[in-house]
């Protein structure tokens, strides 16, 4: 899986404490929006590759 | 043994109930995604439920629905794949796998990790331009991962036929009731000699690969080739039944809980300083899905909410609609 321009960002609603709540990156060239849940395959595979040092994550803004 | 008699026992064993069949859209009608291509290091899905999973840096293949199916049998679909760049030299840890994942709580039924631990059934209608020996693999994911595999022979080339495959069951070791990936149900199509230099593992042991694939031809070694699949049911109990046809509907509400196109347009309202729409999904998701979208010119950003919807939202005034958003909980 190739991903690139990963972005954590902060839902805008429902997040009183303005936590990140997902990350927003090109996935194998498609735009998307993956939930910071441990169940979703992807944000698990973006945490096997963050562990990995192949991938950076940006700051929310 | 009379009709009768036959149809009592397959009532006790379970297998004559309806919802028999452990594996979804076993006869390809579902396909939300399109055709694909594979992808060296990815499990990519295309037909619902199903994804190729490869390691090899030189083959390549098309990923489709096909319309070629056996005669008279009641199908309309098959999944396809084409081979369209061999591997002629493979390396000793490639594989090439045709498989679909299955979540522990769907497994329950087999009663595994217990003296009652059910032995499992596996049908289906294969057609390969390659003839020779293929392995279908179970390998159970939990926390001692194990397999069990079982080979067949396709014995024409290019022509329709029918195998079935027992699996006993595992006393030992208990499926996980969750949502997670417990059972990847794999047809080999490719293996280098790490999963065949051993004795075929046909009960259940504790995962050591070179006992998995034994036998394996090379699926990939021409263009020629194609490896259709359909028909395909896994059900409790040592015997095949006919497969399960099943309305579109009920197939396609299965396959929701993992990946749904949204087959509509979402028109945001503006609320002064922000636009914002809300989204439901016609099936609750295994998890929170990755959200991605056909068309956002607005450049809205997405946000699931749980498993069962979300919103789209930019903090700024727009009514630009999004068409066709797309939730992902795959395993």
């Amino acid at each position: 899986m190739i991903i690139k321009n990963a972005k954590y960002i902060k839902a805008p609603l429902n997040n009183p404490d303005k936590k990140n709540t997902g990350v927003k990156a090109t996935i194998d060239g498609v735009e998307s929006w993956v939930p910071m849940d441990e169940a979703n395959t992807d944000f698990a595979e973006i945490q096997k590759q963050l562990a990995a040092g192949e991938l950076t994550i940006a700051d929310a803004d | 043994m009379s009709k009768a008699a036959e149809l009592a026992a397959l009532i006790g064993s379970g297998q004559a109930q309806g919802d028999k069949n452990l594996i979804i859209n076993g006869a390809a009608t579902v396909h939300q995604r399109g055709n694909q291509t594979a992808s060296n290091g990815s499990a990519v899905y295309f037909v619902d439920r199903w994804n190729m999973y490869h390691n090899s840096g030189a083959l390549a293949a098309n990923l489709q629905q096909s319309t070629v199916v056996p005669s008279g049998q009641g199908f309309n679909n098959s999944i396809l794949v084409d081979c369209t760049t061999v591997d002629s030299s493979v390396g000793a840890a490639e594989v090439a796998l045709l498989r679909q994942i299955i979540e522990g709580q769907n497994l329950q039924r087999l009663a595994y990790g217990s003296s009652g631990a059910k032995s499992l059934t596996i049908s289906f209608w294969v057609r390969s331009t390659k003839t020779g020996i293929y392995v279908v693999d179970i390998y159970h994911a939990d926390a001692t991962a194990r397999t069990q595999s079982h080979q067949y022979t396709i014995s024409q080339a290019d022509t329709w036929e029918y195998k079935t495959l027992t699996f006993s069951g595992d006393t030992s070791i208990a499926t996980d009731n969750d949502n997670a990936a417990t059972f990847y149900v794999q047809w080999v199509l490719m293996s280098g000699t790490d999963h065949t230099s051993g004795s075929l593992a046909t009960t259940w042991q504790n995962q050591t690969d070179v006992n998995r694939f034994v036998g394996q031809v090379n699926f990939f070694d021409s263009t020629s080739n194609n490896f259709y699949l359909t028909g395909v049911q896994m059900e409790v109990g040592d015997v095949a039944t006919a497969f399960e046809h099943e309305d579109i509907a009920t197939t396609l509400r299965k396959c929701k809980r993992y990946y749904e196109l949204l087959d509509t347009t979402i028109y945001p309202v503006n609320y002064s300083t922000v636009s914002l729409a809300n989204f439901f999904w016609t099936e609750q998701k295994r998890a929170q899905p990755t959200l991605t979208v056909d068309t956002n010119n607005g450049g809205f950003n997405l946000y699931p909410e749980q498993t069962s919807g979300g919103y789209i939202y930019k903090s700024s005034a727009n009514s630009t609609a999004v068409l066709n958003m797309r939730g992902n909980s795959e395993l």
